[in-house]
């Protein structure tokens, strides 16, 4: 709190004698143009460049992955295309002088012991260090959180975590207790087919209806039938439920909220429940070690526009945004590791699926030059405004280990919730520069009212389609057996497949994408050509 | 009226007198030897009133207007006396020029106050009732002050919202001149202004006094200030009384001249007395050179690479000739090498080995320390350490904090080092303890140094004993993801402070 009153005389100087100079920045995002140029449909035809075992399209954490497990199989003749300049999906970053910084996804929870490939990813780019003696992974300290690993700012000042604690009446303690058991209740319970109720990744889940039947519903409904209407406990939920789907409770099902909480069971030798794995540039540091694995097969600035997919082979169309040359590929494999509704408009003859939500978000890094002692040493992790539109901001440069001189970075979350949703999207686009600028500021001048006079640049990013939303329905309804079939030689890889955005989602469906292809073109390997396996 | 006028006579006299308390009290908090501040202060400040009683002579026109003027201006150069000094004393470097300037201002304008007001008051009474009933009520008011300065004001209001308030007053007694006279006066709306802008500005400094206070934060410190400079990592601030030099860093004592070959000998010797033949050194904070000058005692060590994070510490205890004669020039040996960088981030990036490492960081009070006690850290040190080697660690008091002292040695042993804990007294420390961290069994191998004033083989082996009160417990291990080892610590020495 010594921010607030140290804020108050300064701004109050301020307000005095100067007018506050304009904020610069910039704003970024997947580029707009492209997605209409993509929608018109007009490109040069395109020269025949040869053929690939594997096209994989898309260079997020789904598209990398399936390289990565390709490339671990010692097999290499597959290309991937990427239609931004840089690779990592959600999962991309930024940087400046002061530090690297997140422009999605910035964490990674501790896997649970079913999520398999998260673990083995883990093992080999050495962030898990080997095992103990009860088999708990040990995990590279450097990459674990450090502490203080949240705050939230409710009623004028910081408590530590993000569950509201101050002004709780007993019947709002209660609640949460309620809360925390049914979710104690579902961590542990198991379908009649023996599955966990709630796992990662969500195929894994039992399929028991008692469950399923969760799916049907909103997280709201599930809530007022449990009686659980403490404003404290709705407003954690909405954050979870924003944090994670980019949605309130209103629109995420029962199930998908559920999973949130009562999915996560993973420890670690030296890593508790509520750990997580994060690094100043976020999930970017993943990206970036998957990307240096599969390099040379990555070709980015690449705008697939159109596959034609015959029963034993796909004809990939893709433009070239550099030289404005179209080219084609002829691949036995398809990956298609973009979302189901980029599907649906390159590739033609796939069969039309009932699609699915998207939540637009936007992302600010807001750069920061040095700032009081007290103020640096007191900031969290992750810091959280209680009632705020928003989901407060993380600090960038939290993992460094010598004493910041320097400015730093905090990357400010901001999903757009209002369930109409093509009008939250155009409001994403509409607001200016300035308009965001403002609204972030009096959002953070609220915790720390001095902010303004140390921000140098904020710049802004614009996720049009930022994350699916897993409405009720979505996740278990009719279409997602659809969503997972493979249709003749394309493979779908992307978590839009689950229904929920999370790292785990993304990176199981690329890797199980890529083993399939890896076991047909085992059985049948003589036939083909161009590459070989290590044994 | 004249009850007014009259009562005004008591309050520039108490003022008056506070002024002078004030700047008495302050002189002996900040250059020591109350005996000597005291009278020369009261010396210049009578002697100043003299030259003002003087100068009154020199008033012959508009002799309420002057006196309401003074009165501002005693108000306000009186009122934030104390506030300056404090402010002033860590930056300047001839502090007494300006106390007693300042001094020579306030005592130059009390002595105009009552010579004008006699000359005010003098067609209002007879002359033998004006000289009586003002001096009366001037001693009076001297009275009061002395008794309300160290009974009330200092204890309950502190000594520079004292300063404001009584400026405040003063600049009250002038607004009620100007009330009275009113009539006699020209720009009175002048007047008022100024008085009013005179009043907030002294109602402003009480109000914020405390963080003047805390700015200046002299009165923390019972002796007198040699030295304070902010950087950008910490405060630092040595004191001097009675030959006991004292270095603080953010308030925090690191060491006081009368004992701290105790902590130095204790913190250095073991661990070079248990290694063969030490060549190359490392010391991990320590910028005040004093584990350097014991490390230095040895001839086999050929090396001393000292790396400390804050340039101004290592900067200051190479250069001021009281520090350098306490480290014995330590900083200015041709065997040593400063670097100044974060402890951490240089030993991850250097890649040479120590036969001795000597870790002389402050106790693990934040984050930013505590890292430095972490199994990541140590996990670095154990691969830079020679195989014969020796590392000897500060480790907070194992008596007051019995948790964090065995949590370092549990985090030690967890990253596969063999530990040796010890502990020594020192008396403005207290309880002290230690710990040498080794690849192998550690054992002392060779004599201490001869010319050594406390650590002895038969000294040392008795600190290898560890009373039931400060024995080992079970405790958490330091890791950057939990830093138990702050939350161990703060409760421990908060418990103990209260």
């Amino acid at each position: 709190m010594k921010l607030g009153a140290a804020g108050m005389a300064s701004s109050a100087w301020g307000g005095c004698f100067s007018s506050p100079k304009p904020i610069p920045g910039k704003i970024l995002g997947a580029s707009v143009k492209v997605g209409h140029l993509l929608r018109s449909g007009s490109f040069p035809i395109p020269e025949e460049i040869g053929e690939k075992s594997v096209v994989i399209v898309g260079g997020g954490i789904a598209g990398l992955s399936a390289g990565w497990k390709l490339q671990k199989a010692g097999f290499t003749d597959f290309t991937l295309l990427e239609l931004e300049n840089e690779v990592g999906g959600n999962s991309q970053s930024g940087g400046n002088d002061y530090s690297a910084y997140p422009w999605g996804a910035h964490y990674l929870p501790i896997p649970n012991p079913e999520s398999a490939y998260v673990r083995e990813l883990l093992e080999d780019l050495h962030l898990i260090e080997g095992y103990d003696s009860n088999h708990l992974p040990i995990y590279d300290e450097y990459s674990l959180c450090h502490p203080p690993q949240d705050r939230l700012f409710i009623h004028g000042r910081w408590q530590d975590g993000i569950e509201p604690k101050s002004s709780l009446s007993a019947e709002d303690k209660l609640q949460f207790e309620r809360f925390w058991k049914i979710v104690d209740r579902f961590k542990k319970a198991k379908g009649s087919d023996g599955k966990r109720a709630f796992a990662i990744p969500l195929v894994l889940s039992s399929r028991d209806q008692r469950f399923l039947a969760l799916d049907k519903m909103s997280a709201a409904q599930f809530l007022s039938a449990e009686q659980l209407n403490s404003k404290y406990l709705i407003w954690y939920l909405n954050y979870c439920c924003k944090d994670d789907y980019g949605a309130t409770i209103e629109t995420v099902s029962a199930w998908a909220a559920i999973h949130y909480f009562a999915s996560r069971i993973g420890v670690g030798a030296n890593a508790g429940p509520q750990s997580v794995l994060t690094w100043p540039e976020g999930n970017g540091h993943l990206v970036e070690a998957l990307r240096a694995k599969i390099s040379p097969h990555i070709h980015t600035g690449s705008l697939v526009y159109s596959i034609d997919s015959q029963p034993d082979f796909s004809h990939v169309d893709f433009f070239d945004l550099a030289t404005q040359r179209s080219f084609r590929i002829r691949a036995q494999n398809v990956i298609f590791a973009a979302p189901r509704f980029i599907a649906q408009q390159t590739i033609p003859k796939l069969p039309r699926i009932q699609g699915g939500k998207y939540s637009p978000w936007m992302i600010a890094n807001i750069t920061l030059k040095q700032l009081p002692a007290e103020i640096m040493d007191s900031f969290s992790w992750d810091n959280v405004i209680y009632e705020s539109e928003s989901l407060g901001y993380v600090v960038a440069t939290h993992q460094r280990l010598d004493r910041l001189l320097r400015g730093t970075v905090l990357t400010y979350y901001c999903p757009l919730v209002d369930p109409d949703i093509s009008k939250s999207r155009k409001m994403l686009l509409e607001r200016t520069h300035e308009e965001w600028v403002d609204l972030i500021l009096k959002d953070l001048q609220r915790p720390h009212p001095s902010i303004r006079q140390y921000i140098e640049n904020i710049d802004l990013w614009r996720w049009g389609h930022g994350m699916i939303i897993p409405t009720p329905g979505y996740i278990w309804g009719e279409t997602q057996q659809d969503r997972l079939r493979t249709f003749q030689k394309i493979h779908f890889a992307h978590s839009d497949m689950s229904g929920i955005s999370i790292f785990e989602e993304a990176q199981y469906h690329g890797v199980q994408a890529a083993e399939s292809i890896l076991r047909n073109l085992k059985t049948t390997h003589h036939t083909q050509n161009a590459y070989e396996f290590p044994i | 009226m004249q009850f007014l006028l009259l009562a005004s006579a008591f309050v520039v006299a108490t003022c008056g007198l506070i002024y002078e308390l004030i700047a008495g009290t302050l002189a002996s908090y900040l250059l020591g030897d109350s005996v000597t501040q005291f009278s020369t202060i009261i010396g210049v400040y009578l002697f100043s009133m003299g030259i003002g009683a003087y100068l009154s002579r020199f008033f012959n026109r508009n002799l309420i207007r002057v006196f309401i003027q003074v009165e501002f201006l005693i108000g306000i150069i009186g009122g934030s006396l104390g506030a300056v000094l404090f402010l002033l004393f860590p930056w300047i470097e001839h502090f007494r020029v300006a106390l007693y300037a300042l001094v020579s201002i306030v005592g130059i304008f009390v002595g105009l106050e009552i010579p004008l007001l006699l000359r005010i008051l003098q067609d209002r009474f007879e002359f033998k009732e004006l000289v009586s009933k003002v001096l009366t009520f001037d001693y009076i008011g001297a009275l009061v002050a002395s008794l309300l300065f160290p009974l009330v004001l200092v204890p309950q209001i502190g000594l520079i919202r004292t300063g404001f308030l009584f400026g405040a007053f003063n600049v009250f007694v002038a607004l009620l001149s100007l009330y009275i006279f009113k009539k006699e006066l020209k720009w009175v709306v002048s007047l008022k202004v100024t008085g009013f802008f005179c009043l907030t500005a002294l109602i402003a400094g009480f109000f914020l006094s405390e963080k003047i206070t805390s700015y200046a934060e002299q009165s923390q410190y019972p002796s007198r200030i040699i030295y304070s400079k902010s950087t950008p990592y910490q405060r630092i601030v040595v004191t001097e009384n009675h030959q006991d030099y004292r270095l603080f860093l953010n308030s925090n004592l690191q060491f006081s001249s009368k004992d701290e070959y105790r902590y130095h000998e204790a913190l250095v010797h073991p661990a070079v007395s248990g290694v063969k033949s030490p060549c190359h050194a490392l010391v991990l904070g320590g910028g005040d050179g004093m584990a350097v000058r014991e490390l230095l005692k040895w001839e086999s060590i050929e090396k001393i690479t000292l790396v400390d994070l804050d340039p101004e510490m290592t900067q200051l205890f190479s250069s001021k000739n009281i520090l350098r004669e306490l480290n014995q020039n330590a900083l200015l040996s041709p065997k040593l090498q400063i670097i100044n960088a974060d402890a951490f981030t240089w030993l991850k990036s250097n890649q040479s080995s120590f036969d001795i490492v000597v870790l002389d960081f402050p106790d693990p009070s934040n984050y930013s320390l505590s890292k430095l006690f972490t199994t990541s850290f140590f996990k670095i040190l154990y691969e830079r350490l020679t195989p014969g080697g020796a590392i000897a660690i500060q480790c907070t008091s194992p008596l007051v904090a019995r948790k964090s002292f065995w949590c370092i040695d549990a985090t030690l042993k967890s990253v596969g080092f063999m530990t040796t804990p010890y502990h020594a007294y020192v008396p403005s420390f207290g309880e002290w303890g230690f710990i040498i961290a080794s690849h192998q069994p550690f054992q002392i191998v060779k004599p201490f140094c001869p010319n050594l004033r406390f650590v002895s083989e038969k000294s040392f082996a008795s600190m290898l004993q560890f009373p039931d009160d400060m024995s080992s417990i079970p405790v958490k291990i330091n890791t950057l993801n939990n830093h138990c080892l702050v939350q161990y610590f703060e409760s421990e020495w908060s418990e103990y402070s209260h």
